[in-house]
């Protein structure tokens, strides 16, 4: 049997038998995908893309409810806008720039994302996780239907792997019984309580904190509150150590409540106690319905290895962090969009194995980053010492008149994405005089150019980006296709490309990795130069 | 005359901070007291000036 856990928002691939479930020998894949979440559904979206067949293993026939991950970050968008499927997410998705820090009763201060002009994202939506991995799904679809080889099993859950040097067993139960399936390559993706991680014996350690939260969405009908993200420390109406209120699609609210390490949380979950709780908060003439609760504790903590030969762990399979600064469902997608192109490579024969060690390289270091941030925004928000908690009041304190301090307030520092600055895939930054957010290792910031947005006509190949610089024809290096996108300063009427991309030099070449981050720059073409950094990001040299 | 800084004034605050409350782990309240005490004293030889002293004193009243 394959019982449900939880229940549905969204039933999208129910249960269908497989030929390979009646096989004589076990069908062999060369990608099964573990879980069907929102990073399980976009490995397989970006693989099938690549036309590179896919097998979705889940437990359930669909999405399961509840708001979860409700902040999706710029480079996601960028990323799911490579992937077709941001239209919906920005059309359904509220976008949010304004946050407010009150403390008691008082206002500490306010903040603006202030979103750089010249992108074609914005720096936020909110947008409920069962949403977002909908679109995800509706675009694998699209792309079924365009002869992507995608499938994804619904009622299909993994029961034990057996791993070998060449490939790995699953034995999957489904309603009809038990089968067996081989597969080249296993991507984790089964969520924070990992039942791959736990069925390889992989530790996964770390810090836990000692403070729970109750989160609970209302539908409510109020021009009161604007589209803002607010955070009391210390509410003056008491129902939380601290409280987050922040607004969602469809005239729903996430308001989470700090409760304490010792909340009783059959007690917490009434309904009744959690309205005592909004109430005090919102005043008794607030009319509201509840939407969906759930009352979570978090800890911090990663594999030591997200890759093991076979098997590759991504999302919070692989690391956890605490939700200040919506670093979860973010960075999983940053793991997708990093592990995609290599695995697809070397699928293809177009890379050794050994490139898939620079995923480990790169989102270790990714996730490390933000463990720290989320850690640090843990320790400022639940201070776990008498002194912590003075410091944490006196800077809140100051903050209020003294720009000073307001840095040092820390309600969760944003996912912003990665910079691999010490990844062993880079190669050589030659750009004299060229922008440090651009430098090489970093993630491509878009730009206006002619019609449309730079990261729109870069795609999710390699790609050699000239600005202002002569180039000569080199279609592909080894066999791997390397499109040219050309670009002069006439395209830049905002001069944001220029700024972004030069710095003060006249021209610049950049080499861009499929996953758009940037490989190597020059401020000239130099094919040899370029064929170089190409076959060593590749683990060809 | 300097004038005390009220602006933004360390590189990495978030870096600073953490610093800050890890000094102090594992000391005792009135540890943590003496810990303070000995800090602003090195701090405030550090500025020296007697101006900006009284300001900072005015600032933190």
């Amino acid at each position: 049997m394959v019982q449900d856990r939880y229940a549905l928002a969204f039933k999208l691939y129910p249960y269908q038998q497989s030929p390979d479930q009646t096989a004589e020998t076990p069908a062999r894949h060369p990608v099964v995908v573990v879980g069907g979440g929102p990073i399980g559904l976009a490995m397989a979206l970006d693989l099938g893309r690549q036309g590179v067949p896919v097998v979705v293993l889940d437990d359930h026939e669909g999405i399961g409810m509840g708001s979860r991950a409700i902040c999706f970050a710029k480079r996601t968008l960028e990323i799911a806008e490579r992937y077709g499927c941001s239209g919906p997410m920005l059309e359904k998705g509220v976008i949010w720039n304004v946050g407010k820090v009150f403390q008691d009763d008082r206002q500490v201060f306010e903040f603006n994302l202030l979103p750089e002009e010249g992108h074609a994202n914005p720096a936020f939506i909110n947008l409920q996780q069962p949403y977002f991995e909908k679109f995800i799904f509706e675009q694998i679809q699209a792309e079924q239907a365009k002869g992507a080889p995608v499938e994804v099993r619904g009622k299909n859950r993994l029961d034990s792997i057996e791993t070998h040097t060449d490939c790995t067993v699953l034995t999957v139960t489904t309603p009809d019984g038990p089968y067996t399936l081989e597969a080249d390559w296993v991507i984790g993706c089964d969520g924070a309580s990992s039942p791959l991680r736990e069925m390889m014996g992989l530790e996964f350690d770390g810090r836990v904190f000692q403070d729970s939260f109750l989160i609970a969405d209302i539908r409510m009908k109020s021009d009161e509150f604007p589209t803002e993200r607010w955070f009391w420390f210390e509410p003056h109406f008491k129902s939380g150590a601290s409280t987050l209120l922040h607004r969602q699609p469809d005239d729903v609210w996430r308001v989470d409540f700090q409760i304490g390490w010792d909340a009783d949380r059959a007690e917490e979950m009434k309904e009744e106690n959690i309205r005592k709780r909004l109430d005090a908060m919102f005043g008794d003439d607030v009319e509201y319905d509840m939407v969906w609760s759930s009352i979570y504790t978090f800890q911090c903590r990663r594999l030591e290895k997200f890759r093991h030969n076979r098997v590759i762990f991504a999302g919070d399979a692989a690391h956890q962090v605490s939700p200040f600064g919506a670093r979860g469902a973010n960075s999983g997608m940053q793991d997708v969009d990093n592990l995609g192109w290599k695995l697809g490579m070397v699928i293809k024969g177009q890379a050794p194995a050994t490139l898939l060690d620079s995923y480990d390289d790169e989102r270790i270091y990714g996730a490390d980053e933000n463990i720290l941030n989320s850690t640090r925004s843990t320790d400022f928000i639940t201070p776990k010492s008498e002194i912590s908690h003075t410091f944490r009041n006196a800077v809140l304190k100051l903050a209020e008149r003294h720009a000073f301090a307001r840095p040092l307030v820390n309600s969760g520092r944003l996912s912003v994405p990665c910079v691999y600055d010490t990844s062993p895939l880079n190669g050589p930054d030659e750009l004299p005089g060229g922008p440090a957010q651009s430098r090489v290792g970093s993630p491509c910031k878009d730009a206006p150019v002619k019609d449309g947005f730079l990261l729109q006509s870069l795609g999710d190949e390699f790609v050699l980006l000239s600005i202002n610089a002569e180039m000569s024809d080199l279609p592909e290096v080894d066999g791997i296709p390397l499109r040219h996108v050309t670009i002069s300063t006439d395209d830049d009427p905002s001069g944001a490309l220029s700024e972004r991309y030069l710095g003060t030099a006249a021209s610049a070449v950049y080499l861009i990795r499929p996953d758009q981050h940037v490989a190597a720059r020059w401020p000239s073409f130099d094919p040899t130069k370029v064929s170089a950094a190409l076959l060593k990001i590749c683990g060809k040299d | 005359m300097t004038a005390l800084i009220l602006s933004p004034n360390i590189t990495t605050p978030d870096d600073f901070y953490a610093d800050l409350i890890a000094a102090h782990e594992g000391l005792s309240d009135e540890e943590s007291d003496a810990f303070n005490a000995r800090l602003i004293l090195i701090l405030a030889n550090h500025i020296g000036d007697q101006d900006v002293l009284n300001e900072a004193l005015n600032t933190a009243r």
